[in-house]
């Protein structure tokens, strides 16, 4: 994925893009496999340090990290 | 047969005597040549013509072309008959003259045998075959017919031709006779042993087919190298108008809201068992010790009737404490300084954990040292403040590795303790420089290496001592350069004359001196192990600035503890000045250049610096002051008035001042029989004040490890353990350590499971205690609770504080 607009440096940009972009084509596959009528909205990844949240179309998607509250 | 130009003939009587040829007489058997005239031969052959010798050779001697024939008598038979002619002119030279060339030929080799014949090359002459009799055996061997074959011819009479036929079967061993039998039978008297048998044997190689592949494979480097697509700015701008985006959007932002919405209500990775686990952990199981007694240390000797009146750990080493101890003097006479006995040396001791009788190392003091601490940059020099108001130095680098090794000095030591004990020399001094031990283990004893003039120094006891790290640097702008580790090099110091002095490490100072030559340590006379190159410091080293706290009109007891809030540098930019140092500045003798921290990116002018403080005085005081230094004047100021503030909340002199390893701006002060936390900016008061208790704190400490933690000690050898998460009004805990009062609190982090206190007292006992666990590892969300508690109290004062202002409002109405 190309990143459009971005709020974080470049480096950790382009890492995100690339790798979730993948992820979200992986996703919306697996998603489409079980029943073909439906379709992935939204995809939140929740790792130790932060929330990763996924908001997919079919030519863009919207990435939103966040730390959770202590 | 042989040789078809000889024929042997038989010559009669008669004929040998036509020919004159007898055997014996004529021709000898060394004579046996004859020469017989053709003419003759022919004329005999006509006389007597069947009858003739010569007959069978009558034809080769009518061919025969030459004039006259050789007859050779045979005498051996050697050809089969006592005569034989030779038939033809060649052979019939040969033969008369071979002799002779044989006769030559041995003449010569007799004579001479230098002339070499050289024997012209002869190709070889082809030669009819001889039959040397090999046809006989083919002959022999070949196979022919030798029984002519014989031939039967079988037909029908001619009538039969064509008549119809019948087949009958008859048996033929039914009839007799219709054939005869012929059995084989063994012939008993037949035998023939086969003695040769030809056979043919034919070999072949055994076939076999086999095949291998091989895989060759090399190692071969291969890289890529990528980078990510990225759209150009108009691309970029393209997009983001495009109304896809825009439906995008819209149609994307609830989802996302609700998901933030969703993490802002709960935190989901919150995990309760942990939490759980935590609580479990210290309601139950109290441990029946909180602080378990680790170590004792103390030595009859050097610490008999003296207190103690500093303790630090050593920054690094594992198990090292110093100790300075002073005289037991009372108030009175430790302002009178001229009743200082002779024989009263003071030192700092350091002690090891693997050696509780005898200390490590001694450090040389000019006067009994107050507090000191250890440069947090190098722990090889030590700061000390004296009871006469000088600053001293010392560098104890050469012994470093020694106290790195304590442990093996132990063993060692425990001969030599029962003598210590029993020996008794009133003269310390005396044994301070005597060698310890007939091991030959000595104690080092460790010259200061630089102390401050006395005119310069304080004028009276110095109280504190800190080290100031220069990381903090401000230009105009306000933005926070980078910390730099750096080279400690500044102290700070306070006295109760109210001033309070800046100072610098003199350059020679620094470790890279040490490595000078290590002489042997003469213990007779002052040993010469410290760098020559300070010794002019001696009694020289001044100041760098003071500042005078007597002109304030606030103060009029001076400070007995220093604790600084920050330092700010502010710079002003230059080109042409290169950056420079506190210190290069002020003293410019100072050859700091090499080693003094320089910002590369913009040469500054130190214009100023501005310092805040908060000072516990003599009297129960808590000042909090800004003050600023402007290095041109050379004269200290306060900033403002406005922003001195004085707070009289304990009775007696402050012992302690100290900010919160945790929590930048709150400030624990101890003195007298309260103890008060600050915190900074609130200017109403104390966040935390404890309530007046019968006996006085003498020491005290925040814990380490823990943000709601701290010791107290006191007058009665107690140690009270205050844990601000568990009661607020009282001690959490009280722990008895030593009969005498608690002089000095120090606590340690030995290693992530060791934690220790080191306790002192007014014996001149060092007691390390070893902190349980339940102290030292804090509680999940302790450092939260703990700043929500301060601030719950701050903001409960300043409503106090209003509500306070309202009722004095009212009143005035």
């Amino acid at each position: 994925g190309i990143p459009i607009r971005t709020t974080l440096d470049n480096s950790a940009t382009i890492p995100y893009a690339s790798l979730l972009h993948q992820l979200t084509m992986k996703t919306r596959s697996i998603v489409r496999d079980i029943d073909p009528l439906d379709d992935l909205t939204f995809l939140r990844i929740r790792s130790k340090k932060h929330e990763i949240m996924v908001a997919s179309d079919k030519d863009y998607f919207l990435i939103v990290i966040q730390n959770p509250c202590e | 047969v042989g040789h078809p130009e000889i024929f042997p003939l038989v010559f009669t009587t008669k004929t040998q005597d036509i020919f004159n040829c007898r055997a014996d007489e004529d021709v000898t058997e060394e004579n046996c040549f004859k020469l017989i005239k053709k003419e003759d031969i022919i004329q005999d052959l006509k006389t007597r013509d069947a009858i003739s010798d010569f007959h069978p050779v009558k034809k080769i001697v009518l061919e025969y072309p030459g004039e006259e024939l050789l007859v050779v008598f045979d005498a051996k038979f050697q050809y089969g008959q006592n005569f034989y002619l030779v038939a033809s002119e060649e052979a019939k030279e040969n033969l008369l003259k071979p002799p002779e060339t044989a006769e030559e030929e041995k003449e010569k080799e007799e004579k001479g045998e230098e002339t070499l014949e050289v024997h012209p090359y002869k190709p070889p002459v082809h030669k009819p075959w001889v039959s040397l009799g090999s046809e006989k055996e083919v002959e022999e061997e070949s196979v022919k017919e030798a029984v002519p074959k014989i031939k039967y011819m079988i037909s029908r009479v001619r009538r039969k031709f064509g008549a119809p036929i019948t087949f009958t079967d008859r048996n033929a061993s039914h009839v007799e006779d219709s054939y005869v039998e012929c059995t084989p039978y063994q012939d008993k008297s037949f035998s023939i042993k086969m003695l040769e048998k030809d056979l043919g044997i034919q070999m072949v190689p055994k076939l076999r087919e086999a095949s291998t592949q091989t895989k060759w494979t090399y190692p071969k480097n291969a890289a890529t190298q990528y980078f990510p697509r990225q759209l150009s700015n108009e691309e970029k701008e393209e997009s983001l108008s495009s109304k896809k985006l825009k439906e995008f959007l819209t149609s994307v932002h609830l989802r996302m809201e609700i998901a933030l919405q969703q993490n802002e209500i709960m935190n989901a990775f919150f995990d309760d068992w942990k939490a759980l686990a935590e609580d479990e952990r210290s309601s139950a199981g109290k441990p029946y010790v909180y602080l378990k007694a680790y170590q004792s240390f103390t030595n009859l000797h050097y610490l008999k009737n003296r207190t103690i009146s500093c303790i630090c750990w050593h920054p690094t080493i594992y198990g090292i404490i110093a100790v300075s101890a002073r005289g037991q003097l009372s108030h009175e006479e430790q302002v009178n300084l001229s009743d200082k006995s002779l024989l009263h040396q003071s030192f700092i001791a350091f002690w090891s954990f693997s050696d509780p009788l005898h200390p490590q190392l001694m450090l040389e003091c000019p006067e009994d040292i107050y507090c000191f601490q250890f440069s947090p940059s190098d722990p090889n020099i030590i700061a000390g403040g004296c009871i006469n108001g000088q600053v001293v130095l010392w560098d104890i680098s050469q012994h470093e590795e020694k106290l790195q090794n304590a442990k093996t000095v132990a063993e060692e030591n425990e001969v030599t303790a029962v003598n210590m004990v029993n020996a008794s020399v009133p003269n310390i001094l005396q044994y301070i420089y005597l060698s310890v031990g007939e091991n030959g283990t000595e104690l080092p004893l460790v010259r200061y290496c630089a102390v401050s003039s006395i005119q310069y120094s304080h004028k009276k006891t110095v109280t504190d001592i800190h080290w100031l790290s220069d990381y903090l640097e401000e230009n105009r702008m306000g933005a926070n350069a980078e910390n730099r580790p750096e080279t400690c090099v500044q102290l700070i110091t306070c006295s109760p004359d109210c001033s309070i002095l800046f100072w610098d490490i003199p350059a020679t100072r620094l470790p890279q001196q040490s490595s000078s030559e290590k002489t042997k340590e003469d213990i007779f006379h002052m040993p010469p192990d410290v760098p020559d190159t300070s010794k002019h410091l001696d009694l020289c080293w001044k100041p760098l600035t003071k500042i005078n706290l007597h002109k304030s009109a606030i103060n009029r007891d001076g400070p007995t503890r220093i604790c600084l809030r920050e330092m700010h540098y502010h710079y002003k930019t230059s080109e042409k000045v290169k950056s420079l140092n506190l210190l290069e500045l002020l003293n410019k003798e100072s050859p700091y250049t090499e080693t003094s921290p320089s910002s590369s990116k913009n040469p500054k002018v130190l214009e100023s610096i501005s310092i805040d403080f908060f000072v516990g005085t003599e009297d129960g005081d808590i000042v909090y002051s800004v003050w600023k230094v402007d290095i041109d004047s050379f004269a200290a100021k306060p900033v403002s008035q406005k922003h001195t503030q004085k707070y009289t909340i304990h009775s007696e002199a402050i012992n302690t001042l100290q900010k919160s390893p945790f929590f930048k701006n709150i400030i624990l002060s101890i003195g007298g029989q309260n103890f008060a936390i600050w915190k900074e900016g609130v200017t109403n008061g104390p966040v935390h004040q404890s309530s007046c208790s019968a006996g006085r704190n003498t020491a005290g400490q925040w814990s380490l490890t823990r943000p709601g933690v701290f010791f107290i000690g006191r007058d009665d050898g107690n140690i009270d353990i205050w844990d601000l998460t568990k009661k607020t009004y009282k001690p959490s805990h009280l722990q008895s350590i030593s009969e005498s009062m608690i002089t000095f609190i120090s606590p340690w982090i030995g290693s992530p499971m060791q934690h220790f206190l080191g306790v002192s007292d007014d014996l001149g006992v060092l007691h390390v205690l070893e902190i349980c666990p339940m102290l030292s590892y804090p509680l999940t969300n302790e450092y939260a609770n703990v700043l929500d508690y301060f601030e719950r109290e701050a903001k409960y004062l300043k409503h106090c504080e209003q509500e306070f202002k309202e009722y004095q409002e009212f009143q005035s109405k």
